[in-house]
């Protein structure tokens, strides 16, 4: 079942009473909709970056030959720990929409290996969202993924 | 078409055909394992929909599968345009250009109407021919 109004009610509380927990955010998230078909985990955060991850799974292989994860599933994570990382730096619970979202592949992620996305928002105005950040698959000083990401409020809800 | 697509585009849910001018035409069901906030499309999943495309349509224009030289994503944006919504999602890919070592590929997504697109990607790929 996805997340209902009262779902996103109870959250919207969570985040405006200063009780933002992002880990109770996805452990919510993992068993609903996208977030549960590639399973996005919370890691860690600070005031203005969260961390999330996602197992492999063979489920989310791009290419049968190599084994190698397909870009979609780091796309969404990427995706996912943006729009947190936003409300951490505003403090506040906006919906955000994505405007773009830029991903430079280094190198492939490794077969087996559970990805890791972190993402900050290092610059916000009224209406816009600046974030950058990357992907790994053990080792944050060798990315797999560089990413940039522009995103619009859809005002204070 | 005979287009194996891999896990990833089944665990999506999203089909391969072709359109009468030959160009091949993705489809995705809406269900909750491509849902986001509610009652729209997660970006993520939208994101995967038009890479699986451009994949494809570079995969068809490469040739047989046993034959065909490797394609590896090098930089992918994704621009979204307008919410998806709970309704079946199609999406197609334009090859720009095709050369020995590079291809860059545009791809869109729609539902209601090819001329109201909900995202696009821009997406270059390295050619690896062995």
């Amino acid at each position: 079942m996805p997340p209902d109004q009262n779902d996103i009610i109870a959250i919207r509380e969570k985040l405006t009473s200063g009780e933002l927990d992002p880990r109770a955010f996805f452990d919510m998230l993992n068993q609903h909709s996208h977030n549960g078909l590639i399973g996005v985990q919370y890691v860690a955060n600070a005031d203005n970056w969260v961390e999330l991850a996602i197992d492999y799974d063979e489920k989310l292989i791009g290419d049968p030959k190599t084994g190698i994860l397909a870009s979609g599933p780091i796309i969404s994570l990427c995706d996912m720990a943006s729009g947190m990382c936003i409300m951490l730096t505003t403090g506040k619970f906006f919906q955000t929409v994505t405007i773009d979202l830029r991903v430079d592949y280094l190198r492939p992620a490794k077969v087996g290996h559970r990805v890791t996305g972190h993402m900050e928002c290092y610059r916000h105005t009224k209406s816009v969202a600046f974030v950058r950040g990357y992907a790994h698959d053990g080792d944050a000083d060798s990315p797999i993924a560089n990413v940039t990401g522009t995103f619009m409020f859809l005002g204070p809800q | 078409m005979t287009m194996k697509l891999p896990p990833y585009a089944q665990a999506l849910g999203i089909e391969a055909g072709r359109d009468d001018d030959g160009r091949i035409v993705l489809t995705m069901p809406f269900g909750p394992h491509v849902q986001g906030r509610p009652n729209f499309l997660h970006g993520g999943a939208i994101a995967g929909l038009l890479e699986i495309a451009a994949f494809a349509t570079l995969w068809d224009a490469l040739g047989e599968e046993d034959e065909r030289p490797q394609a590896k994503p090098i930089t992918v944006t994704t621009d979204y345009m307008r919410g998806g919504r709970e309704r079946l999602t199609y999406s197609a890919a334009t090859i720009s250009r095709l050369g020995q070592r590079m291809a860059n590929v545009e791809s869109f997504a729609w539902q209601e109407s090819e001329d109201k697109p909900i995202a696009a990607a821009r997406l270059n790929f390295l050619i690896v021919r062995s």
